[in-house]
């Protein structure tokens, strides 16, 4: 009788901790004391959840730090590749998670995600904030049907990396603009190679349509179109031509001896170790040679991204981060002022000193500490305002995967068939007709 | 009964709900619209070379993996067998490969074949005509290689297992019985050790085949699916989870799930394994 006294206490004292322990769950959820505790999903940048490493996770400290007790910013990190985080976000924002209330959005799926009813539109009165000064495609890419869905952070682009050495015993001037049939007879006679990306990945793409944007073409014609009636130009002039240039690195063997496996990390290794006499790549291997103290350092250098067509500029490939509030959060008011602080000329200068991930507002490259740690940093301006952004259509991730499993490996291109065929399978696949 | 219940909802749900969406077309990025198309989601499938190429590398790994590992793990199994000493020990380093989860060792089997970095490439450079920048992931035939190979290092011991415990099953007189009238050690192996072991054999093929016929991780880790090295599994990832395609990936795992029924019953019917008496 006693034992079963002392059970039925034991109970009762049970269910009333794992209650309160409950209630004190849900209160710290999401207001507390006045402060909004906001949930910023973050991709990997080098900073990790390290609220001193530079990185997001810092900037979600200090802006949490200035509110005042607004609002607390605690971090998530996401899964490293571009699609991997696109998958996770895709399934909380559909399943209506009420826990995700910031996010960092590669600009390519900012369409899908607006398009898909899961962004929350950026605030009338918040607009000209997180748009003026900021790079012309970044802000292209954050508008959805002429609505703004997302604020640009940083923005990414990519420059022609080579060591002067080699360009110079290949009788490359490279104070002009070069194209791309000049860099790869210049490997080609240097006994060197061309970093690319080319393995079938998201990498893959973005030099493809660097090629098509630089050839005045652009892979989806009419972009805001519904699937079956998307117009590709693959089979235009600047396709074909972005078709030869792939079909002539790989035929000469400038690519590297595994050229359908390059990533951008492989590609850095080929530089790096001298087995590569020119590469295109983001900025970051700047802050990556130096720290690998290469001795060749001084042999480094850089300039624009090659022209797909002499005479015609070329457009450099753009990424980077948007930021965007989720339409199923509860705390959106909280959440852009946030993104404001975020999203700041001092938040994105700390950002890019933190990092070396370019920053969005054109004003940060004015600033002498950028400067003095990039100097590359007017090229790197001057690439964002220029760059081809790829396909702002809410089906680009099928258009990305369509034109990677066609166009791999690099050396099964055809100026006269790939591009064809290409199409033929995402007007297939995008009416329905076909897999992926 | 309510055990019953449970097992419903566990076994039978998901694969209700999968045949289910198989007739929708819906995608979680267009939510709004989700439309009945009966079977046009099998339809699509059956019609596209994609599914018949994941088609044909699933059945070409299985096959190849699952023959190679019965005579592997034949071998192994009766050099097991014969082993006196240290049995127990010999067991658990053999069963090593087979502990290791899929992932880790398909990284490092990618790593071993790494153009630049894999050591594989440096082993080989010596032999004539042979690069030492090799790429193994560049085509189907060497991705197919290594992939194969993989699988065949982790899962052999498995297979080894499970014929030794049907080695120890075979009766011994017999075996004694033969070489007494002189018969030769490929007589006693082929008149009475392998009839007696048939149908170990028999259920140890079946657990493979089903376990290979799914292979999804090793290829995921080394090639993504590139090459022409996709497997159903792989495909049925890409629509469902890459394409958010949720009626199309439906249909897929279905007829995957109709493959696999379809093996098992041949087995089961065609083979007469009982997979309750361990007896054929």
């Amino acid at each position: 009788m006693e034992s079963r006294r002392r059970r039925r206490i034991a109970f009762v004292a049970a269910a009333a901790t794992a209650a309160s322990l409950g209630l004190a769950a849900c209160g710290s959820d999401s207001s507390s004391g006045g402060t909004t505790h906001l949930t910023w999903y973050i991709n990997p940048d080098g900073g990790g959840s390290d609220p001193a490493g530079g990185g997001q996770a810092q900037l979600a400290k200090e802006c949490s730090d200035a509110s005042d007790g607004r609002y607390r910013i605690g971090i998530q990190l996401l899964p490293n590749s571009a699609s991997d985080q696109r998958q996770q976000l895709l399934r909380r924002l559909a399943s209506n998670d009420k826990g995700v209330d910031i996010m960092s959005i590669d600009p390519v799926f900012v369409a899908e995600f607006a398009e898909a009813g899961y962004l929350a539109p950026v605030p009338e009165d918040k607009q000209s904030t997180f748009t003026d000064d900021v790079v012309d495609p970044a802000v292209t890419n954050a508008t959805w049907k002429d609505e703004l869905y997302a604020a640009p952070f940083w923005a990414n682009t990519q420059l022609l990396w080579y060591r002067k050495s080699v360009a110079k015993k290949a009788g490359l001037d490279m104070t002009k603009p070069v194209t791309w049939d000049q860099v790869i007879d210049a490997a080609k006679k240097s006994d060197s190679n061309v970093g690319v990306q080319a393995s079938r990945y998201e990498g893959y793409m973005v030099w493809i349509n660097a090629l098509v944007e630089g050839g005045g073409d652009h892979i989806v014609e009419n972009p805001g179109a519904d699937g079956p009636e998307l117009k590709f130009g693959l089979e235009s002039e600047g396709g074909k031509k972005a078709a030869e240039i792939i079909q002539k690195v790989s035929d000469e063997g400038v690519g590297g001896p595994a050229m359908g496996s390059t990533d951008e990390t492989t590609t850095l290794d080929m530089f790096q170790n001298e087995q590569a006499g020119f590469m295109v790549n983001w900025p970051y291997v700047y802050a990556a040679l130096k720290g690998a103290e290469v001795d060749w350092i001084k042999d480094l250098a850089w300039t624009r991204y090659p022209q797909t067509t002499e005479g015609t500029e070329s457009k450099p490939p753009l990424g980077g981060i948007e930021m965007g509030v989720a339409q199923s959060s509860s705390k959106q008011e909280q959440a852009w002022e946030a993104v404001e602080c975020l999203t700041s000329k001092e938040s994105q200068k700390a950002y890019m000193l933190g990092t070396g991930n370019p920053a969005a507002r054109k004003a940060v490259y004015d600033d002498a500490d950028v400067k003095k740690d990039f100097p590359m940093a007017a090229l790197i301006r001057q690439s964002l305002d220029s760059s081809g952004p790829r396909p702002l259509t809410q089906y680009y991730g099928d258009v990305s995967s369509g034109i990677q499993r066609e166009y791999s490996p690099p050396g099964s291109v055809a100026p006269g068939s790939t591009p064809k065929q290409a199409t033929t399978l995402l007007e297939d696949v995008l009416k329905g007709d076909a897999l992926l | 009964m309510p055990a019953f219940v449970v097992m419903l909802l566990v076994t039978a749900y998901p694969i209700l709900q999968a045949i289910w969406n198989s007739f929708f077309k819906y995608r979680l990025t267009d939510p709004d619209n989700r439309e009945f198309v009966g079977l046009n989601n099998y339809v699509v499938s059956f019609g596209d070379s994609v599914f018949w190429s994941a088609m044909a590398a699933t059945v070409l790994i299985t096959v190849i993996t699952v023959v190679v590992e019965l005579v592997l793990g034949f071998i192994i199994a009766l050099v097991m067998h014969r082993i006196v000493i240290p049995r127990r020990t010999l067991r658990t380093i053999v069963l090593i490969p087979y502990s290791i989860i899929t992932v880790v060792s398909g990284f490092t089997w990618l790593f071993m074949y790494q153009t630049d970095t894999g050591f594989v490439n440096r082993w080989t450079s010596w032999l004539p005509g042979v690069s030492d920048n090799y790429d193994w992931f560049g085509s189907f035939w060497p991705s197919i290689f290594v992939i194969c190979l993989s699988e065949i290092w982790k899962t052999t011991p498995f297979m080894s297992l499970l014929l030794l415990a049907g080695l120890a099953q075979v009766d011994t007189s017999m075996e004694e019985a033969a070489k007494v009238d002189g018969a030769s050690w490929m007589q006693v192996l082929t008149k009475v050790i392998l009839p007696n072991m048939k149908p170990a054999i028999m259920v140890a093929v079946l657990f493979r085949t089903l376990d290979a016929f799914r292979i999804f991780d090793n290829i995921f880790i080394m090639t993504g699916g590139a090459n022409g090295t996709n497997s159903l599994s792989g495909l049925i990832y890409r629509q469902t989870i890459d394409r958010t395609e949720i009626g199309l990936g439906s249909a897929l795992s279905v007829i995957l799930f109709i493959c696999v029924l379809i093996i098992a019953a041949l087995f089961v019917k065609g083979f007469k394994v009982d997979l309750t008496q361990g007896r054929s």
